[in-house]
Parts: C-alpha cells; structure tokens; sequence
C-alpha cells in the first residue's frame, strides 16, 4: 500500500556520463571524500569551518563553483544547525552529507543523539588527517554500489503524510530504544554484506570489515588502536621486527558495532595487549581511553584474557612517534613476560 | 554591475513559490482543516489556534516541521498526532535549520529530477524559547539564504509555557513566571525587556522579503500572513502573539480579547514588512493615524494573574515604555531606535 501512496519520484535521476574507468590520482585524504560525495551524487550538503574538517568542504565548494557538483551546498551558522539541516533534508528524501571535528561535534550532540534513533541516514565525518593515493572509481561503478536513496513509506511529503518523531516519554521510550538496538544488531551483516559488494563492484578487498590485523600471525604481543596511528605503528613494527621481537596491530575499523566477541577471540591468542587510545575519558575505569575500555570489556567474558595496558598518546593532534611506539610495546611485552604494569599509562607528556 | 534579482535566482537555481491569494474576508475561507484532533493542549490555547489556521492557510501541499514546546509535546504524543500534513520534529533550537534543510532536499531534488517538480510548502515553527532564545542564530541564518523558500513562525506565549512557565527572553517586563517568582524583598524578578523580535528579524535581514506579526485574535490577516510569507518567495518570518491561560493566568474564555487588548493597548503592534516597506496593519494602523486611542495597559495587565503584583508604578512604567514605544521610536512600534534618548528607570 506504501508504494501506491508515495510517487514523487517521476523517473530515475539523471546519470551523467560515467567515466571510463577508475582513475588513479594523489590527492589528500579530504579531496578524496570530496570526490566521494560528488560520485555518490550527495544531495544536500552542509559546511561549517573547523579544521582539518573545513578542508573536506573547501574541495566541495570548489566542484560546485566549476560546475562539477550538483548539490545543495549550505554553509550553515554552527555545528548544530548543520546536522539538523541534513537530518531534515534526509527525512526528505535527500542523500546527505556532513561533518565536523572536535568540539565541533560536542556542539553538534543533541543532534547526533536524535538522528540515530529515529533511524535517518546520515553520513557525517570525523575529520582526521591522512595523506593517501586512492583509486577514485568510475561514477559507473558507484552507481552499481549505491541504491538510490529512497525512504518508501518514510519519506516526509505531502503525498505521504506522516508525523515523524512524535514525543514519546515513558510509556514507549523502551520500546522504541529496542526497535533502535536491534537495528543495530542487524548491522553487523549489513556491514558484511556492503564490504562484500564494495569487493564485487570495485575490486579491492579489506579483509575482515570489523578490524585489521598486521604481522598478528606469530605475534606474541599486539597494540591496538584506531584511526591514524596506523602509519607509525606499521613502521615502528617493521623496524621492531628486524630486531626479533614478535609485535603485531590490531586496528579497528568500526567503533560501534563494536565487534567484542570476534576481537576478544583475536586478542586471546596473544600474551599482552597494548590500548593506544588517541583520546581520554575522565574518571573512566582505571582512567582510561574509551578504547581501553571497550577492550577490556570484550575481553572479560573470554576464556584467554591477556592483560589489557592502556595508553594515552597523541592527545590534541600531538605526533605519535617511532620512539613512542617502540616504548609502548616494550611495556607490553614487559606485561608479557610476568611483569605487572599500570593500567594506564600517558606516552610523549612533556616531563 | 550588480547582480540582478533574475541573475540571482539563476545562480542559485531559485523556484518560484506557492502562489496563494490572499482571503478576502471569513467567509471565504476553506473548510478543509489540516490540523485536527488529537492533541491535548490547554482549554482556551491561542498557539493551537495558530497551528489550526497557520495550516489551513497553507493548505494540503506543505510540510510542517515543529521544535521542541508545546505545540510539540502537546500535539504529538507518540502514537498521536494531530497534524493531516506531513509533520516532524525538530531541535528546540532548530527551526531554522528544519526549514533550510526541508527546503534544500525539495529544492535539489526537483532540479535533479528525482522528484515530482512542483510547489511545496515549507513551514518550520517555534515557540518563544525555541526562537528567541536558543534558535536566533539558526533562523538568522536561514533568512539570509536567499533561494530556499520557507516559512519559519514563532508562537510567542511569553514563557516556557511547556516545562512550567519559566522566563523566555520574550517574557514581558516584571511578569511572575517560575522563574521570577515575585518575593518579599524583591517585588520584580524579570527586569528585562522583552525582545523585538519580529523587526530585529525585519531590520537585520534586508534580503529577506517579508516579515510580520500577527494575532489570532485577528485571524483573517494572520492567514493571509502565512499565505504572503509562503508566496513571496524566499525565507519569511512571523511572529505571533498567543495568549496563554496557563503561563499568563487568566480565565481561559478571555484569551480572544486578551490578544485583541495587546493589540489595543498598542503593546503588540501589528504590522508587516514587505520588500523592505513597513506597514501597519488594522488597529495598529488606527491608532498610528490617530483615528483609534491607545488603551492604558492597565487594561491589559490586570486581567492577567501574572501581573497581580504590580504596583501602580510598575504599571505606570510598563505604561511609560509602551509610550516610548508610540511617542519616541524612529518607526513607531517598530524600529526602537530614538532621535533623543530620554532617562530611563525602572521604579525601585
């Protein structure tokens, strides 16, 4: 019955020419989610300058002003408002997207605790720094990727006259926070399945979609992390490896889901874990970062549960080095061999 | 050269609005209602009554996007709703974001083809705390956006009338509200003024081509106010004055002539601006031109529990404000500034 309510859209939207086939481009991390948005054929956009997000939407700006780009691109006065722009122009029917950095986001909350539970799509970025080389994909190939972005009896129009978000106290807020968490649940397979089809239509596999392992194999130890410490630990780990010593990284890739039972059953093989975690929660167990946390959370209800050291490190933008990885991995490895440590510990503080 | 209106409008793909005629009196209006049944506001609310004919003169071909207060707690209880139209919540201070955002979807959708082109009303409401406090800069920022048509309306009752009557900063002078709760050393708690909303949203935003304010107890021109904010193209704004039995304390049969006194007393002057001309309207304009005298506030005051402390120097203050008002102002009624500022006390 849905489907015979809802028939705003009149034909398929226009597909530009696609390109001829993926093209190979050094630009930065942010020109590369640029380049997305534009392939994905992002609708409404918002933009608010905090760095290094505002890099992201100075290349957006830039595809509109040359013509390249056909979207909504709104530079709105806060944080605040550029969430709930996107959040209502996907209610109706608009692909979106957003983002922002820092306390950025703290200013963005409310939103960002709205927007999931009333199950509206939003991709919305965290701006961090990289430098990569990626493959852009032809527009041919993201088409066949992405579904067109159709809400069905959800759309918010006059041909479909709904009330979204009504207030519910009480009497249905459990309900409704259940509907939410089982959405949730099922998105683990989601996820799954998307990076399977990502592998079938552009031809590059990630492995697991949850978390990476690097030299984890023979591992004795493994630091874990998230995000761009990548790039140092890799190398930090190579060079360790030259010198014998059987060190490997865990990164993960989705904080929430969070995988707990996969990692745990990874993370149980190994003698010490070492948290890197790149942020900081006051007054959390053993005054930790939020990373730290998780695992040892996933762990507790393991069989294998290795010892958990936490770190804080690179606080603030500050550079993780080779030295700080190295000493970091050698207090674990000192938690390996029988040595107990503190449970938190801070790496690159000024003395 | 300067960009013209027309250069403009293709820049930023502009459409052309709803265009909606103006009713020509009571009798003519439809009686289709939009917003019906339902909801459990208050006996004797004005905010529902602006809902009720806020959407009647939009008619059937408009989303309606509300932040959070009474007319959101009140109306859409969850598993209720009064609302025919499509209908969705918004942040308490996001009105202005709700209608940029509504209005931007439609707007590249259309172009893009992926939706039916044709006119579709945007109208985000707020109540005085949502607007004048906390949304300012969101509907700020949405009146300045030239090529995005929407209506953002602010139901003025005065207070946080939802969470228990508290201050807004549209709460008038001196009025008892839990948090300015007359006491035994301090008489008056609420010192400040209440904002001039409507013609700071007029005067600092020239882009914007109609703002206005209305009162149900007029309702025929506030139905034609919603119809020229959503047929004018662009983003407009209006401000309502709603009296509120509950947040003013009164007997819920006088909220029509609560609303007409305001009016009267020359305390909520009724007028529009339109591309940048100012015009009073109906008893507003009467007793600008003369034909109609200015009642004392103590009219209005007095019927309103709110107000039971007063003095006669309180009143005589409010009073002596709301002259400045008439007497002083560059616009009367409208734009505050003054060519000789005058001492001004407030009595001890």
């Amino acid at each position: 019955m849905a489907e015979a309510i809802i028939t705003p859209h009149v034909e398929e939207p226009k597909k530009k020419a696609p390109a001829q086939g993926d093209e190979t481009s050094l630009i930065t991390g942010s020109e590369a989610i640029a380049v997305a948005c534009q392939l994905a054929d992002v609708d409404v956009i918002t933009a608010y300058p905090i760095r290094p997000y505002d890099t992201v939407m100075q290349y957006v700006a830039k595809l509109v002003a040359n013509g390249e780009m056909d979207c909504e691109y709104i530079v709105a006065e806060g944080e605040h408002s550029q969430f709930e722009i996107v959040k209502h122009a996907s209610a109706c029917g608009a692909r979106v997207f957003t983002g922002s950095s820092g306390v950025g986001w703290m200013y963005a909350m409310e939103c960002l605790t709205v927007t999931p539970s009333l199950r509206i799509p939003m991709i919305a970025m965290v701006g961090n720094r990289a430098l990569d080389d990626p493959k852009i994909p032809s527009r041919a190939k993201v088409d066949a990727f992405l579904p067109r972005y159709d809400r069905k009896d959800l759309l918010l129009h006059p041909d479909n006259p709904i009330t979204v978000a009504p207030q519910a106290n009480e009497d249905w807020l459990m309900e409704i926070r259940r509907g939410t968490a089982a959405a949730m649940e099922r998105s683990a397979g989601v996820i799954r399945e998307a990076y399977a089809d990502f592998e079938r239509i552009f031809g590059r596999k990630y492995g697991n979609p949850f978390f990476e392992e690097y030299m984890t194999d023979d591992a004795d130890v493994v630091l874990v992390g998230m995000g761009t410490l990548s790039n140092p630990v890799r190398v930090a780990i190579r060079q360790m490896r030259e010198e014998g010593k059987k060190v490997g990284f865990v990164r993960l890739r989705w904080f929430r889901p969070f995988p707990a039972e996969e990692l745990a059953k990874s993370l149980g093989r190994f003698k010490a874990v070492g948290v890197i975690d790149r942020d900081f929660s006051l007054g959390s167990p053993y005054h930790s970062g939020v990373v730290a946390t998780e695992v040892r959370t996933a762990l507790y209800q393991s069989e294998n549960r290795p010892q958990v050291v936490g770190f804080i490190c690179g606080l603030g933008g500050r550079e993780v080095t080779l030295p700080d990885v190295r000493k970091m991995s050698e207090i674990v490895s000192q938690a390996a061999s029988g040595k107990p440590q503190p449970a938190t510990q801070w790496i690159g503080l000024r003395e | 050269m300067a960009t013209t209106d027309r250069e403009l409008a293709e820049l930023t793909h502009h459409k052309a609005p709803h265009k909606l005629d103006l009713f020509k009196g009571v009798k003519k209006l439809p009686l289709e209602e939009y917003f019906t049944s339902g909801h459990r506001t208050c006996q004797g609310c004005e905010s529902a009554l602006v809902m009720k004919l806020m959407v009647k003169a939009a008619g059937p071909r408009t989303i309606v996007l509300g932040s959070t207060g009474c007319m959101y707690v009140a109306n859409t209880t969850y598993y209720s709703t009064s609302w025919v139209v499509p209908w969705m919540h918004t942040q308490l201070g996001s009105s202005g974001a709700a209608a940029l955002g509504a209005a931007a979807a439609l707007k590249a959708l259309m172009r893009k083809g992926k939706f039916k082109d044709e006119p579709i009303n945007v109208i985000a409401f707020c109540g005085d705390g949502g607007g004048a406090d906390m949304g300012i800069s969101g509907i700020s920022a949405t009146l300045t956006h030239p090529d995005y048509n929407c209506l953002i309306l602010m139901y003025d009752n005065e207070s946080y009338a939802n969470t228990d009557i508290q201050l807004s900063g549209s709460t008038p002078y001196g009025a008892h509200t839990t948090f300015s709760p007359p006491g035994k050393t301090k008489r008056i708690m609420h010192h400040r003024w209440k904002k001039n909303f409507a013609a700071m949203m007029a005067a600092g935003h020239p882009t914007c081509k109609y703002v206005a304010t209305v009162c149900m107890s007029y309702p025929v021109h506030a139905m034609n106010a919603v119809r020229k904010g959503l047929s004018i193209g662009g983003p407009t704004f209006i401000h309502s004055l709603d009296p509120c039995p509950k947040g003013w304390d009164y007997d819920p049969m006088l909220s029509h002539e609560l609303g007409e006194l305001a009016v009267l007393t020359g305390t909520w002057p009724l007028y529009e601006v339109e591309n940048g001309v100012v015009k009073l309207i109906g008893k507003t304009r009467d007793i600008a031109d003369g034909r109609v005298k200015r009642l004392p506030v103590r009219d209005y005051l007095l019927k309103q529990g709110r107000f039971a402390h007063f003095t006669d120097d309180d009143i005589d203050y409010f009073q002596s404000k709301v002259d400045e008002m008439w007497n002083k102002w560059v616009v009367p009624g409208v734009i505050p500034f003054q060519k000789h500022l005058d001492e001004d006390r407030p009595p001890a």
